[in-house]
């Protein structure tokens, strides 16, 4: 393979991983409202609809982004232009920035051709993560500084020095996962950690894994340390001053920083890619075994998902007299017909034996969709939190960041390393 | 020839431009309506009294202050923690416990004298 494939794969792996990461965020979105409307025992976002086609509320994330895009840039007479400007740049530099050294699977090697859905394979990859993350502490410091208001300097201040404080508990508690690991690559780390779950690092390093999930939650700013931008203290705290889609920005920046953290969390606490039991070996292979199963479980899932919602149509025929009746149709027949031919080509076909490329890119594909799926659970925790917990007092904050995590944090250390002693032996 | 360094180098111009496009771009889209109003600082519906940089806890620059000092400290564990197990092969393991120990210790000591003399104290 000459060097202009690599340089073509190089950009395509960059392009193709932003517009992932930047595409959740619609969907996490999305999955943040009907989460706070179910814990409030309410219905969320259900009246949005293209041509009566509203798909649970989706198209809400769809008009929020026109509606943002499309509105007037405000600022205030006591502005700094360049810094209010440069700001939700960085906000949004850092997030999509921070995916660079994320391995969402294997590499998938084919003959002599490898690929790895990763964009930078850096020797000192967690360190990366670390170092341009904690630069979102200037995004919101410019922020609050530039705006000219006094909610906006609160906040700035406030989350500023909330952030440095949790980095310092986050890098104590990454220190555990160096000494077992002995290495600063993810590949490593998850490589290390295998595919049985009792040997995952949140059961070897739990106080590690509380300790950096509470720094993450205060790094993101959100619920239980949303300090920076408590609605009921400081209106909107350091994006107070902005408007249209420089603060669409800060918003969209701050969803990217919660799948990032879920994607560290899996990687460095939960096996990453490795699916629970069944290690790349033994996947590679049964390979032929697994499409079977996995044939068989679509199958019968489509169908019963496409009946049930033909089921709802048919029940609730002329509910709404217009276009709105037709919503369940949309998804239900194509479901049913994909039910159909998974189940009438498993009885032509029959069993399949796969050639070894197929079975290989079966695993990548496979791995790649427990790894999301993993990831998508942690979000799901992010917001679970975020509409349980009450937010702390900011004394209260600080007492936990000093002088709880960061004692937990050093002991935590010494905890690892005589267990890595003990392992090693 | 750096594959990662030029896929790094590809990721922060796209970055870049998704701020440019996000920030800069759409601000032209949007109708602008304008009035005096709009200038004044949001508090609530009420003037703005003083300068909106007014001055701030000192407070804030000593959590920063503090937070530079242990962050070096940290940085000075990762290379320690990364080669330990090597050094626990090698049946070396105690000896770098132990002189982690020691550093951890002369590290606890200004943290306790800082918790002491009530720097880490928010409530007045």
């Amino acid at each position: 393979m000459d060097f202009g494939t690599d340089i073509l794969i190089a950009l395509g792996k960059v392009v193709l991983i932003v517009v992932m990461v930047l595409n959740l965020i619609p969907l996490l979105i999305w999955m943040e409202r009907k989460g706070a409307a179910y814990i409030q025992d309410r219905r969320g976002p259900n009246r949005c609809h293209i041509l009566g086609i509203r798909l649970g509320g989706i198209i809400h994330s769809l008009a929020d982004a026109v509606k943002l895009v499309t509105k007037g840039s405000t600022s205030t007479s006591a502005t700094f232009h360049p810094l209010f400007v440069i700001a939700p740049m960085i906000s949004l530099f850092v997030a999509c920035v921070t995916v660079a050294v994320i391995p969402f699977t294997e590499p998938l090697v084919i003959g002599d051709f490898t690929f790895q859905f990763q964009i930078a394979d850096l020797s000192a990859g967690l360190l990366y993560v670390i170092a341009l993350s904690s630069l979102s502490v200037y995004a919101i410091l410019l922020a609050g500084w530039s705006s000219g208001g006094k909610f906006s300097l609160l906040g700035a201040l406030r989350g500023s020095s909330q952030m440095i404080s949790y980095e310092l508990a986050m890098g104590l508690a990454i220190v555990a996962i160096f000494l077992v690991s002995g290495s600063f690559r993810l590949n490593d780390i998850v490589a290390e950690q295998g595919a049985i779950p009792w040997h995952w690092n949140a059961v070897r390093l739990p106080l590690s894994f509380i300790l950096l999930f509470t720094a993450m939650f205060a790094e993101t700013n959100r619920l239980p340390f949303d300090l920076p931008e408590g609605e009921s203290e400081l209106s909107a705290g350091y994006h107070t001053e902005y408007s249209a889609m420089r603060f669409g920005a800060f918003f969209m920046a701050e969803y990217a920083h919660l799948v990032v953290g879920s994607l560290i969390v899996t990687l460095l606490f939960f096996g990453g890619w490795h699916i629970p039991f069944l290690s790349s070996a033994t996947l590679h292979a049964h390979a032929s075994d697994v499409l079977r199963i996995l044939w068989i479980i679509g199958g019968i899932k489509a169908l019963l998902l496409g009946a049930f919602l033909v089921r709802h149509f048919v029940r609730r025929k002329g509910y709404w007299g217009d276009l709105r009746d037709y919503e369940f149709l949309v998804f239900g027949v194509p479901l049913l017909l994909v039910g159909l031919a998974l189940a009438v080509g498993f009885f032509v076909v029959g069993p399949v034996v796969l050639p070894e490329w197929a079975s290989r890119l079966l695993v990548f594909l496979l791995q790649l969709g427990v790894m999301l799926a993993k990831t998508l659970f942690f979000v799901w925790v992010f917001i679970w939190v975020r509409w349980t917990l009450p937010r702390f007092r900011y004394d209260q904050l600080m007492r936990l960041g000093w002088k709880v995590m960061i004692p937990l944090g050093l002991v935590n250390i010494f905890i690892a390393g005589m267990m890595t002693m003990y392992l090693e032996r | 020839m750096n594959l990662n360094g030029i896929s790094l180098l590809f990721l922060f111009a796209l970055a870049v431009i998704v701020g440019l496009v996000m920030v800069v771009g759409t601000s032209f889209l949007g109708k602008w309506r304008g009035n005096k109003a709009r200038f004044i600082p949001y508090e609530c519906g009420l003037d703005p009294v003083g300068s909106p940089r007014s001055r701030m806890p000192l407070k804030f620059f000593l959590v920063a202050v503090i937070f530079i000092i242990f962050d070096i400290e940290v940085v000075f564990l990762y290379p320690w923690a990364v080669v330990f197990r090597d050094f626990v092969a090698d049946g070396k393991g105690v000896l770098m416990l132990v002189e982690m120990a020691v550093f951890l210790g002369i590290l606890a000591l200004g943290f306790g004298y800082l918790w002491v003399r009530g720097a880490l104290e928010w409530e007045e």
